[in-house]
């Protein structure tokens, strides 16, 4: 990092500071305002309200139990696939983190036609048993979680399988040199030194989890959490009560960040690499044979929801009603996804909409992790803070916020009618994605040598040509991968758009859901793995573009 | 520093024995890393497997340990077959390349961490660590981070925490490799004297043969896995079985020369040759059909100008090395001497005489 001239650093980072807090502090503490408005009226009303003190209960319980639930999954399979060697590992470690790329709309979808009440898993249970009802009903607090464990523990998989690569396997033998047994050994050793990840990813899921919108909405049943309140209070006209709803929701999500972050207070190593260790060949028969058949279990577990939502974009819609797979197949609902223009007109709002966002967001970003790595300037800390802000904010809170406040052109408080127009959701998943963005071009600008841009302009390269030739393409990797993110997220968004959305300027997981409604599963599993491809699309551009340049 | 307990080494259970390896393979596919090996390190003694990197000293050392497992032949303790029992039950003592302390532990915890696996109350164990810690000389380091020490530091908790187990035997990976010299200096004595006191089989890996004279009782040379020599420093140093074992052993040059049986050879250079007192490596055959003799540079000496029946020689280097000067010389047939000399006043590029000064000198064959 160096001293530049100070003025200059202000130039580039006030308007990025002003453009910040005018869309991510300014909407939020609207919404904190609003909630004020008629004294604390909304405040009573909230605390006297048995569905909101129910919600905000269960939004809780469904985050921790889905805490809870990822790391039951994803601490063992890390494990199991990190330390030891089996049939069929490859195969296991290429699909572990498929549920990752099921758009989040697509992957409870994907369950309702599999464990839902006329699922294919349900109804071929209950021929089996010969039972009269379906075995299990998917709703409800355990049916909330069981998908936020399917979808969310690859964030645990990932962490914790990076931690043990970067473990130092001679602390193991260390340890056991010492005379420590195997269990001892983990509980003492091991873990303790695999808690950041384990922590980091934890949070990561909780705040997700809490976010969570796609599943209560689908099979909550009767069940209130916080982020389907907020709609259903905008959705009355209750925008006072919705206010309220926001602002305990985003606390809620505070209040986990500084819990976690208190619990993680004590770390002060890291984990230095020296090498993993290589795998072990599980020696005992029997158990190889198990961990195989397990591990066979596992993936189809993995890959069911991709391959149901597949084939049923191919059924017959209307036709599937009491047999266990869809007795009927075609390929008319994608023929009319592609003739018919009102059919294809999400699909292009979609990926207009990501297209603007991840734009704005590589400017903006790029621009921010800059500042951030290289320029020291009073408002450091401040850009910082911006920059990492709307992690900490559920999407339906940044949602509604701006719901509060682009909602007429007022120029002296600040305010531009952009709630009803297409500007409205490039807006919100720009916000969502300014923290992924950002902090993966910082860590590319941070594996650059400071003194790199310093060298170039004593060379006498203008401040161009050190941009051009030196920084950029430094923080290319960020930038590819950070884009990467932003357009996937961004095209397949639905916690936002829910609150935000037109029907002109629908989404296609807004088409999904209304395809829902009307029963036409064919189609709205047509629009998925539409989805699915475009995010394979992108992630193919985006990686054949990093090999040509790199 | 304070007396490492010697009658703790006793406190295991059973009686002190010598750690042995028994004709000990281990290969990693097509590589093998060990052939054929064996040794034994006496109770009390420390042996130095040298070799350089990829001579399979460290897997050695891990087989002794526990943490691989031999293809072949057999670990004893004692007379007792190790062979199959994992490290977390042989209660030997190992300190690491780098260290292996757990960086989430303060000191004291990472020193009674053997303890605790063994089941000793809190109160015992932190008694203990102390006293151990003590012995190495970090007495109320106890309560410190790991992060907060030095190189130095580190290696002395890693000491204390393989002894506190009182351990059977102690094996060491690179000790001292991660210290900076001057340093390293201090710590050979301090290690030697801390592994003398716990009277227990000491074996350590090294690639160093200054650390290995050092602190070695006896030195057990590697390469490609296989046993070239065992015996004390002196004798790889003045006695080397074989040209290899010349090469690795500290400096010198190889030269060829004309065995003519019992203690004598002579050797060629530039058309002058000389007679030379060897010694040759026993049990071998009485004469070498291409033989070598080994010139250290405290065997020569070298005097300004020409001298007739000496070799001549170009000086292309001097290096100054406190009392003394070591010239590098090149003499005629590109044969390329070190000289120790107490003077200092010949230059590079002048020409000097260089002719052995004292024997016998050690006489190998190729």
């Amino acid at each position: 990092m160096r001293v530049a001239t100070g003025r200059q650093s202000w130039m580039i980072a006030v308007p990025v500071i002003a453009l910040l807090l005018w869309t991510v502090v300014y909407p939020n503490a609207a919404v904190i305002a609003g909630s004020f408005e008629n004294g604390l009226d909304h405040w009573r009303e909230f605390a006297a309200s048995p569905a909101d003190r129910e919600a905000l209960r269960t939004s809780i319980v469904i985050s921790i139990a889905s805490v809870f639930a990822s790391l039951a999954v994803g601490v063992p399979l890390a494990f199991l696939l990190g330390r030891f060697e089996f049939p069929g590992r490859r195969l296991l470690r290429a699909v572990a983190t498929l549920p990752a790329a099921l758009p989040p709309l697509v992957g409870v979808i994907a369950f309702l036609f599999l464990y839902g009440e006329s699922g294919v898993v349900t109804r071929a249970v209950q021929r089996l048993l010969g039972m009269a009802q379906a075995p299990w009903q998917l709703k409800g607090v355990g049916a909330i979680v069981f998908v936020h464990a399917y979808t969310m523990y690859v964030y645990v998989f990932l962490f914790v399988s990076a931690g043990l690569e970067r473990f130092d396997a001679t602390l193991d033998e260390a340890a056991s040199g010492l005379g420590a047994s195997t269990w001892h050994r983990l509980r003492r050793v091991t873990l303790p030194l695999l808690m950041p990840a384990v922590a980091g990813s934890a949070l990561l899921v909780f705040m997700n989890a809490l976010g969570s919108f796609s599943a209560p909405y689908v099979f909550g049943g009767g069940l209130r959490v916080l982020s389907t309140q907020i709609l259903a209070s905008k959705t009355n006209g209750a925008m006072g009560l919705a206010y309220v709803e926001t602002t305990v929701l985003a606390l809620s999500a505070v209040a986990g960040l500084v819990l976690f972050r208190w619990l993680d207070r004590k770390r002060k190593y890291t984990l230095a690499s020296k090498g993993g260790r290589a795998r072990r060949t599980i020696q005992s028969r029997r158990v190889q044979v198990f961990t195989s058949i397990a591990a066979a279990v596992i993936v189809v577990a993995l890959v069911l929801p991709h391959l149901m939502v597949i084939l049923v974009s191919f059924a017959r819609d209307g036709v599937w009603t009491t047999q266990v797979l869809p007795p009927e197949y075609t390929l008319e609902n994608y023929r009319r996804l592609f003739s018919e223009p009102e059919l294809w007109r999400p699909i292009t709002n979609s990926v207009s909409m990501a297209l603007i966002a991840t734009a704005a967001n590589l400017i903006v970003c790029f621009v921010a992790a800059y500042l951030l790595v290289f320029r020291k300037f009073a408002g450091r800390r401040l850009l910082e803070l911006l920059v990492a802000l709307p992690w900490a904010i559920p999407a339906t809170a940044i949602a509604l916020g701006l719901a509060a406040t682009f909602n007429r052109n007022d120029l002296l408080t600040g305010r531009v009618l952009l709630v009803g127009t297409f500007w409205i959701l490039p807006l919100a998943y720009f916000i969502r994605d300014t923290p992924l963005v950002a902090s993966a071009v910082e860590g590319s600008l941070r594996q650059m040598d400071a003194s790199l841009e310093d060298a170039a302009r004593g060379l006498g390269a203008s401040w161009m040509l050190t941009m051009r030739r030196v920084i950029l393409p430094a923080a290319r990797p960020g930038l590819v991968a950070g884009g990467l993110l932003a357009a996937v997220t961004a095209v397949g968004e639905f916690v936002a758009s829910v609150v935000l959305y037109t029907h002109a300027n629908r989404p296609i997981s807004m088409e999904i859901l209304a395809q829902l409604r009307a029963l036409a599963f064919g189609t709205a599993a047509a629009y998925s793995v539409l989805l699915i491809v475009l995010v394979l699309m992108m992630t193919l551009a985006a990686r054949s573009f990093e090999e040509r340049l790199a | 520093m304070t007396a490492a307990p010697k009658a703790q080494a006793a406190g295991n259970g059973d009686e002190i024995g010598a750690l042995a390896l028994n004709g000990v393979t281990r290969r990693f596919g097509e590589f093998t890393a060990v052939d054929n090996l064996s040794f034994e390190v006496k109770p009390g003694e420390l042996l130095a497997l040298v070799g350089a990197s990829g001579s399979g000293k460290t897997t050695t050392l891990r087989i002794a340990a526990g943490y691989e497992v031999a293809d072949a032949g057999t670990v004893t303790l004692g007379g007792r077959d190790i062979t199959g029992v994992p490290p977390e039950r042989r209660g030997f003592g190992m300190v690491f390349q780098h260290y292996a302390l757990f960086p989430h532990m303060p000191v004291e915890q990472n020193v009674a961490f053997g303890l605790e696996a063994r089941g000793v109350n809190k109160v015992d164990r932190l008694v203990k660590a102390r006293a151990a810690l003590a012995a190495v000389g970090l007495e109320g380091a106890g309560g410190r981070a790991i992060q907060s020490l030095s190189g130095g530091e580190q290696q002395r908790v890693a000491l204390a925490r393989a002894l506190v187990i009182e351990p059977r035997a102690l094996l060491l990976d690179e000790p001292l490799s991660n210290l900076d010299p001057t340093l390293r200096q201090a710590m050979r004595d301090d290690l030697r004297a801390m592994l003398r006191r716990v009277g227990v089989p000491a074996l350590f890996v090294t690639h160093d043969q200054e650390d290995a004279f050092a602190i070695a009782d006896r030195i057990a040379l590697l390469r490609k896995g296989k046993l070239l020599q065992a015996g004390t420093p002196e004798e790889l140093y003045n006695a080397p079985v074989s040209r290899e074992v010349a090469a690795f052993i500290g400096r010198g040059s190889i030269v060829p020369a004309v065995d003519k049986g019992g203690n004598v050879a002579s050797v060629t250079i530039g058309g002058v040759m000389r007679e030379l007192a060897v010694t040759r490596p026993a049990n071998t055959l009485p004469r070498f059909e291409d033989a070598y003799v080994v010139l250290r540079p405290d065997a020569l000496e070298m005097s300004r100008g020409a001298t007739i029946f000496a070799w001549r020689g170009r000086v292309i280097n001097r290096r100054f090395a406190g009392g003394l000067v070591v010239y590098r010389v090149q003499l005629a047939d590109n044969v390329l001497v070190e000289v120790e000399s107490t003077s200092g006043d010949a230059r590079e590029d002048e020409t000097v005489s260089v002719s052995p000064l004292k024997g016998p000198f050690p006489l190998v064959s190729g």
